[in-house]
């Protein structure tokens, strides 16, 4: 298993959203545009990237019993970075986020890497590992939000597609259009795939 | 009248888990029993409602008075959730053993359920009052033990029926959540908001 491996591997086999199928809330909440599922992403990514690093650093230095709360408090800071930075330059996208912004917090996805990898190996792999795990969640969170946004609002990022015709299809920028698009993708890539998604997420 | 409303919309027509998409984790992942799911509703609902009460004490003693919300809000509040469910956990296993039994290998889980830290950033954003927070944080409670115990309920039927391989497992959770989420679509008009 060599370094490469370790950016790849978030990409496809173990990609957070396809795969492993976790960090649903924000899937799910924010892909209504194409545009808010890059966001998403690469906000998340962020956190993913400083967290592991910091998490690989002071791995030594935290006791083994309160690990988690250490790990969560890491996230919380970066979380309260990232979204401080998106006010002040996205004040856009990070009121049309919202919510979902501090709750990259409870984002499993983070606080999984940190346990399971970050915690376990040096710094130059935690860095590859959270690049290729990012970059996977916001490719797929992307996939969701342009699927969305072409079926929901006849536009992708914005641009109007099939001109003053087309009849939206309002139920995909609905909650049920979330859940109906990511099960159909995750039955479609299941179908054309070897290994399947896994049964649940998180724990 | 304005509470009960309230009560109402959190239920129903801002459910949680099907409005709102905030602790699908738990909903996709602990939904396989009924009874199960039950105990796991219960549990959320109990540290929700708490929750709910100990940020609000937070928010409005400490974070607003000295000016720092903007900046400690979250780190305060998943502290407080953190330390909330581990109290839980050992009153519990203290005083009701049966009821630890049943509810105690959840309540770990509840600190990374993005419902309960959703709850006390919400009710910090709509500047609830303590009464308000507690029965925002009870109903949201109830209509997530709601959502998730119809799912297993649907669940434990759907594994004897003959559905494609490639939709086994996950996929067809989440069509049955798509479906359960248009019906619940239906309430929207129950209140006006």
């Amino acid at each position: 298993m060599g370094a490469t491996y370790e950016f790849y591997k978030g990409l496809w086999k173990e990609n957070p959203v396809f795969r492993m199928v976790m960090g649903m809330c924000p899937t799910l909440a924010v892909t209504n545009a194409a545009i808010n599922g890059v966001a998403m992403g690469l906000a998340t990514a962020f956190v993913l990237v400083c967290s592991n690093i910091v998490v690989a650093l002071i791995k030594t230095l935290i006791p083994s019993k309160v690990r988690i709360p250490a790990y969560v408090i890491i996230i919380a800071t970066f979380v309260t970075i990232a979204d401080l930075i998106l006010a002040a330059y996205f004040p856009d996208i990070q009121k049309v986020l919202g919510l979902f912004i501090p709750l990259i917090v409870v984002n499993c996805v983070i606080l999984a890497r940190a346990e399971a990898f970050a915690s376990k190996s040096n710094v130059r792999l935690s860095i590859l590992d959270a690049l290729g795990m990012g970059i996977g969640f916001t490719w797929a969170l992307t996939l969701l939000g342009i699927i969305r946004e072409i079926l929901g609002m006849g536009s992708i990022f914005g641009i109007s597609l099939f001109g003053e015709g087309y009849i939206s299809w309002i139920i995909f920028i609905l909650p049920p259009g979330a859940f109906l698009t990511l099960g159909l993708l995750i039955a479609f890539f299941n179908a054309f795939s070897k290994n399947k998604a896994e049964d649940s997420c998180c724990h | 009248m304005e509470l009960l409303l309230l009560f109402i919309s959190q239920v129903l027509v801002n459910n949680f888990v099907l409005a709102r998409f905030l602790g699908i984790c738990p909903f996709l992942g602990v939904s396989k029993r009924t009874e199960v799911a039950f105990s796991m509703g219960l549990a959320t609902t109990f540290v929700m409602t708490l929750s709910a009460i100990a940020t609000w004490l937070v928010q409005n003693f400490i974070l607003i008075p000295f000016g720092m919300q903007r900046f400690l809000q979250y780190v305060a509040f998943i502290l407080i959730i953190a330390s909330l469910v581990q109290f839980v956990e050992m009153f519990l296993k203290k005083t009701s053993p049966t009821l630890y039994q049943s509810l105690g290998i959840f309540l770990p889980l509840i600190t990374t359920n993005c419902a309960i830290l959703g709850l006390a950033l919400l009710a910090a954003l709509n500047e609830y009052s303590l009464i308000q927070s507690t029965i925002f944080g009870f109903g949201a409670g109830v209509g997530f033990t709601l959502a998730i115990t119809a799912m297993a309920g649907i669940r434990e039927h759907i594994e004897f029926s003959d559905i494609p391989a490639a939709f086994k497992g996950v996929p067809i959770t989440l069509v049955t959540a798509a479906i359960m989420a248009m019906a619940f679509l239906g309430f929207s008009g129950l209140i006006p908001m």
